[in-house]
């Protein structure tokens, strides 16, 4: 129902003045489109690193993320794109657990990393989340010094045994978020006091510095300029060696610049999955082309 | 056609500009006016406090040639030594020529009643002094000292005054010889309350609300703070915690005087705790600030912005290292100034220490929180409630020394802010 309000809302946006007609069209839409919005493309990989199967997400009576099922290949970077508020956030912030803290949002389904089911009752958020890291939309680092926010993490999971440890474990994560040479000379200033696109760095250091397995970012360029987004796009190519990673971008080029496979969400459902160069080449989905050809959203 | 319309437009908004100017003008003219105006009833209140109050910090004393006759310490106990006898005897000996019983009385009455104790106190630290002569200043009596701070008009008829006609020519020859001065009232500073004006202090309801203020301060903010991060982080939404919230609420909102009722009801009569004691007052003006603090620090809690919460846990901090961590280092200064406006409110509370006993006259300072005493806004009230014309400048006084508390308190609050924030 609420979906449908959605479409109406746009709609009403472009024609105030036929609103009745919109909402009608829209319905009759909705009714066809029901049925083709299973997945198309190849959602399974051989060698996953995260599967997700038959994941629902409710916020209250609201129903985020339908039936989605999708694996996350291992050492691959996966983008993840559709309009606002299909669900994109929602469902990546599914894969570390970060809907806990939402009181109203409840998630059904299987979703294992490394076949272990995640929601199950005997695990424990605290080393998942240190395992499945994640970089957010808006730069957040921590109102301390550029040190302490990449040591944060080591300093509470006990990672390092001693303190030069530690400052090998700050220069290493520094240094691979490409942040290094700029702030070397200046650790114990605030992290706050760098420009955004540094900030963004330094939250992806603090990130890795923790060794996850798997980087969950969502919309990590949002914020930037073109410079600092090519930065961070490059860096997202070198921690693809080492990392896996799961993007969320409302930028379609930098999808098909920097992802092995693209998933395009529709109002809460998974529309299709492929080999990047396929679905922007050779969409295969009328509402994966529909947005991939600047029709939608 | 279209070049005109812009035109109107344009002439329109410039006028709309002018109106919005002469708007925004007004306003700031209007707060300029209201802090100006506040500034200056705050100017004249302070001033007309510190004009009646300054005087109290001094007192008239007088200095006698004491003579501790060896034949007046023919007894065991150096308490049941006539002292009156020696101050009577130095007054005498000053003026020889006094003679018959109500002169002396009079005379006798221009030195304070309290002189007696002072001798006494002097022997009992060192009665190496027994034999000797020696020279003391001592208080001189109220009267005296209103006469001295110009408060006795000399122009009224005899009848309408508090000291004679003979009385104020012996003070004019002791001010002639030197032996009656006024002095730093250092007895204000150091003695508990007293019936006699020149023997008051402020000390004992300062101690008082220094008392009560540590325990209110100890219960209240660990207290309020964990209620505050228990109900913001960890309590579940639902009818309880709302039920909860509307409750804390409306407590802020109750008359002090209820909480009064309460711990007299509770504290006294089912813990039977002491009457009077700052422990009772520092648990009534607990649950009475608790509110304020808790609501204060749910709202600091609340402006400590999300994206940090979410940064600590994504990198795996459980729920309490990012609360610990994160969220209450940068919540803290909002907490303390919260804490302070309620211990700030605690200090100036009368009406529910009424209730508890704390408004009894207590002569001795208090040694421990459940040591009966006063604190200073009931000082404040008793003295303002005595007719002795002395207690006028010293119940301003006493205002004087609570807004030196008060102050005092906010330094820190600010100082302690100011520490925090710099922690980024
Ligand atoms: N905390 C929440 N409570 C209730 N509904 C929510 C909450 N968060 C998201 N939603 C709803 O869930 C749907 C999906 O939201 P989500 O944030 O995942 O969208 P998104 O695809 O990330 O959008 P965007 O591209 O704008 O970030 C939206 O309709 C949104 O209104
Ligand atoms: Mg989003």
């Amino acid at each position: 129902m609420e979906t449908m309000g959605a479409v109406a809302d746009i709609g009403d946006l472009v024609f105030p003045g036929v609103e009745t007609m919109v909402r009608e069209e829209s319905r009759q839409e909705e009714k066809v489109e029901r049925e083709d919005r299973s997945t198309v493309g190849r959602p399974f990989v051989d060698d996953a690193r995260m599967t997700c199967r038959d994941v629902n997400v409710y916020y209250g009576e609201k129903h985020a993320i339908r039936n989605v099922s999708i694996d996350v290949g291992r050492n691959e970077v996966l983008a993840m794109i559709g309009p606002s508020g299909c669900g994109k956030s929602t469902f990546l912030r599914c894969l570390n657990r970060m809907n806990d803290t939402v009181d109203s949002c409840r998630v059904f389904g299987d979703i294992q990393l490394d076949s272990l089911n995640i929601y199950d009752k005997s695990v424990d958020v605290v080393p998942l989340r240190a395992q499945v890291g994640m970089v957010f939309q808006k730069p957040n680092p921590f109102p301390k010094s550029i040190y302490d926010n990449v040591a944060y993490g080591p300093k509470i999971h006990g990672l390092a045994s001693s303190r030069t440890d530690l400052d090998g474990m700050v220069e290493s994560s520094l240094k691979k978020a490409g942040l290094w040479k700029e702030v070397s000379d200046r650790l114990d200033q605030p992290g706050t006091g760098l420009s955004g696109g540094q900030q963004q760095r330094l939250c992806i250091a603090r990130a890795i510095a923790v060794r996850p397995e798997v980087i969950l970012m969502d919309e990590p360029c949002s914020a930037l300029d073109p410079i600092a987004t090519a930065t961070v796009e490059g860096l997202i190519a070198e921690l693809q060696e080492q990392f896996t990673i799961v993007i969320v971008t409302h930028n379609m080029q930098q999808a098909a610049r920097v992802s092995q496979r693209t998933a395009y969400f529709h109002l809460g459902d998974l529309i299709e999955v492929g080999s990047t160069d396929r679905v922007f080449t050779n969409p295969r989905h009328r509402l994966t082309e529909d947005y991939i050809t600047g029709r939608f959203g | 056609m279209q070049s005109r319309k812009k035109e109107t437009s344009m002439d329109k908004m410039n006028i709309g500009l002018a109106k919005r100017y002469r708007k925004e003008r007004r306003f700031r003219l209007f707060g300029l006016a209201a802090v100006f105006a506040s500034i200056t009833f705050l100017g004249i209140l302070f001033v007309s406090i510190a004009a009646n109050g300054w005087t109290a910090f001094q007192q008239t004393e007088i200095l006698l040639d004491v003579h501790f006759d060896t034949a007046e310490f023919d007894v065991d106990n150096l308490y049941s030594v006539n002292y009156g006898a020696l101050v009577k005897n130095s007054m005498r000996s000053l003026f020889p020529e006094v003679k018959g019983r109500s002169d002396k009385r009079d005379l006798y009455r221009l030195m304070s009643s309290g002189a007696v104790y002072i001798l006494q106190d002097m022997v009992m630290k060192d009665s190496g002094i027994i034999g000797s002569t020696q020279q003391i200043w001592l208080p001189a009596d109220d009267e005296v000292d209103m006469l001295m701070k110009g408060h006795i008009s000399r122009d009224v008829t005899e009848g309408d005054r508090r000291l004679n006609d003979k009385q104020i020519s012996w003070v004019d020859t002791l001010v002639a010889e030197k032996r009656l001065e006024k002095k730093f009232n250092t007895t204000f500073f150091t003695a508990g309350d007293s019936r006699e004006p020149e023997l008051a202090g402020i000390r004992g309801a300062a101690v008082g609300s220094l008392f009560t203020l540590a325990v209110t301060l100890l219960l209240s903010f660990p207290i309020g703070v964990a209620t505050a991060v228990y109900l913001e982080e960890f309590a579940p939404r639902n009818k309880w915690t709302d039920l909860v919230e509307v409750n804390i609420n409306n407590l802020a909102a109750v008359p002090s005087i209820v909480f009064g009722l309460l711990g007299l009801a509770v504290f006294l009569n089912i813990f039977g705790m002491p009457r009077s004691a700052p422990l009772v007052g520092g648990l009534v003006l607990t649950l009475m600030t608790l509110p304020t603090i808790i609501i204060a620090s749910r709202a600091a809690l609340k402006s400590v912005p999300p994206s940090i919460r979410e940064a600590a846990l994504g990198v795996g901090a459980s729920k309490m290292q990012a609360i610990t961590h994160h969220i209450l280092p940068l919540a803290l200064p909002g907490m303390l100034t919260g804490t302070i406006i309620g211990m700030a409110q605690a200090l100036g509370e009368t009406a529910p220490l009424l209730m508890i006993g704390m408004v009894a006259f207590i002569v001795d300072v208090p040694g421990s929180v459940t040591d009966p005493s006063t604190v200073l806004p009931v000082q404040i009230y008793l003295w303002a409630d005595s007719p002795e014309r002395a207690f006028v400048e010293r119940t301003s006084a006493a205002i004087m020394v609570l807004l030196a508390f008060l102050i005092s308190m906010n330094a820190i609050a600010v100082f302690l802010r100011r520490k925090f924030e710099r922690r980024w």
